[in-house]
């Protein structure tokens, strides 16, 4: 028995010009904020947080680099790996929540955000992304409530980071809780802005990963590891972490700056 | 009142469970976890000279009675290594530092390194059955056993101890030789070569192809391993292989293990594997009247 599971791509959606979400039928149950280990054949296996939970599970990738840029050349029926659903996954606190995320981060909250509106809460995004073309998700995110658009180059919304328009939110509104993904040095922003007005936050991080099943060390995070222990930290742990926003760890295992 | 801490060349363990290397030890932060989560001692991850980005995924295979890796022996080079060393060390773990390399020159650097920053023996790596003109060479002859280890033991105060593969012909021969090189202590073993195919992709998995079974899937190699070395050589031996509870535990001791090393079944039963373990081990010498770990050592002999 393996947790391995080989499936066939059921159908793709072009998100924006250089991001793909892949779905297909998975044998398992996902709880919002989980990932999968996506085994690209003949090129690699990465980590790819479930943007879709219900019916057709998806994942959606950004072609970045030589994997994922493999991945993109896919078509429907063909085989890839899935390994999961790994991880922990969001914990919904609270009435009113905060969702900001940046880029494709997006894709690890989205459905937590469907499920939090599932249970009667209330969600407000703040998402942004480098220019208009990169905004993904905004319909989908709509549909569970209010949006507020950042865009770094002013093509969209708010000229800005999102983790700025974060922190106008949690001045003009009250939240229970904010969840957050996207670029680490965005997270610590949003991490400090919900720690100094005392509201529960949940970020989920990213590294690089090799078993996925919490016994190489690979994806190191402070002391946890971010496929067992995380991908979703809570900002008590956040904020107390050497590593958050700071280092990560390279394939050898060295110690790099976080970009 | 039973004893759980033993002595073996030369250290002394709060108790006989040790971490395996290649399991949670990237990080002092991680050594420290799994220190403090109560293992007698953790073995670092495998440190050469240089830094190392090992293989691609897939590099796991997880099975229902065990695993097979081929991680590819990624790490961060001894140098950068030294720090994690000395946070887990000064924070009070007891480290033995897992030195493999390129030739006995490398091999001495590193462990001299290991010794510099506060660990408490080496483990060479000699067997690691998926590194490519690494490790499966020295482990398959007595000659480079003997050769490696003593080139370690020349330049290092602390215990050496080298760690055998099993696939070998003969087992006993090769700790012979690790005797005759002056290890302090054997370690046996390291995991068996393997692989796993994709029936539907239809392809190895791993993307080295091959890699090295662990987990329960080994312990009946592992236990044949031990009882064999324990015939031929009178130092000390820590058996590894499939250890997930104590009765595996107490089986390495009859066979001749004085100590084990826990590593697969940190998969299966987390954090806690290694106090679940002593427990375990406490209860069977209880209830069948031993009074220390020493007394079970190799009494399957008899």
């Amino acid at each position: 028995m393996s947790n391995r599971h080989i499936v066939k791509i059921d159908k793709i959606s072009v998100e924006c010009r250089h991001t793909k979400t892949f779905r297909f039928r998975a044998p398992f149950e996902a709880e919002p904020g989980q990932f999968v280990m996506v085994w690209v054949p003949r090129h690699d296996e990465v980590p790819m947080a479930l943007s879709y939970i219900d019916g057709l599970k998806g994942f959606t990738s950004h072609a970045q680099g030589e994997t994922t840029n493999a991945l993109a050349d896919f078509g429907i029926g063909d085989r890839i790996g899935i390994r999961g659903p790994l991880g922990n996954s969001f914990e919904i606190i609270g009435r009113r929540i905060l969702f900001v995320a940046g880029g494709t981060g997006i894709a690890s909250v989205i459905a937590a955000m469907e499920t939090a509106v599932k249970g009667g809460r209330k969600v407000v995004t703040a998402l942004g992304a480098k220019t208009k073309d990169e905004l993904i998700f905004v319909k989908r995110a709509e549909k569970v409530g209010e949006v507020h658009l950042a865009t770094d180059d002013g093509s969209e919304g708010y000229h800005g980071f999102a983790s700025t328009l974060a922190e106008r939110l949690l001045e003009s509104h009250k939240f229970d809780q904010v969840i957050t993904c996207g670029p680490e040095t965005m997270m610590k922003k949003v991490v400090s802005a919900a720690s100094k007005k005392r509201i529960p936050i949940q970020a989920s991080i990213e590294r690089f990963m090799k078993c996925g099943i919490g016994i190489c060390d690979a994806c190191a995070f402070g002391d946890r590891l971010v496929c067992t222990d995380g991908p979703v930290f809570d900002g008590e742990y956040l904020s107390a972490c050497e590593d958050f926003g700071r280092f990560r760890r390279d394939e050898s295992g060295h110690k790099v700056p976080v970009k | 009142m039973t004893d759980l801490a033993v002595k073996l060349a030369g250290l002394s363990l709060r108790n006989p469970t040790l971490l395996a290397s290649g399991i949670l030890d990237e990080t002092g932060g991680s050594l420290l976890r799994v220190f403090k989560s109560g293992a007698g001692a953790v073995v670092s991850k495998s440190i050469c000279l240089n830094p190392r980005a090992g293989y691609r995924n897939p590099t796991v295979v997880e099975l229902e009675n065990g695993m097979i890796n081929a991680m590819g022996l990624p790490n961060p080079g001894i140098e950068a290594y030294c720090s994690e060393v000395s946070k887990a060390v000064k924070a009070g773990a007891m480290l033995i530092g897992s030195a493999f390399g390129k030739d006995e020159r490398e091999y001495a650097s590193v462990a001299k390194e290991f010794e510099k920053h506060g660990a408490a023996a080496i483990e060479l790596n000699l067997s690691c059955p998926h590194a490519k003109g690494l490790g499966l060479e020295i482990a398959q002859s007595a000659e480079a056993v003997e050769g490696f280890t003593r080139a370690v033991k020349s330049v290092v105060g602390i215990p050496v101890m080298p760690k055998l593969s099993p696939n070998v012909t003969n087992i006993a021969n090769l700790g012979i030789a690790a005797k005759r090189g002056g290890a302090d202590a054997i370690v046996a073993v390291n995991t068996v070569k393997a692989m796993a195919i994709s029936a539907e992709l239809r392809m190895p998995v791993l993307a080295n192809k091959y890699g090295g079974l662990s987990g329960p899937a080994i312990k009946p190699i592992g236990l044949r391993c031990v009882y064999e070395l324990h015939e031929v050589v009178d130092i000390p031996i820590i058996g590894v292989g499939g250890v997930t509870t104590g009765l595996d535990a107490v089986e390495y001791f009859m066979a001749g293990a004085s100590a084990v090393q826990i590593g697969t079944a940190m998969r299966t039963r987390g954090y806690g594997a290694f106090r679940l373990i002593c427990r375990e081990i406490q209860h069977f010498m209880e209830k069948e009247g031993f009074k220390a770990v020493s007394e079970m050592v190799g009494i399957a002999h008899e």
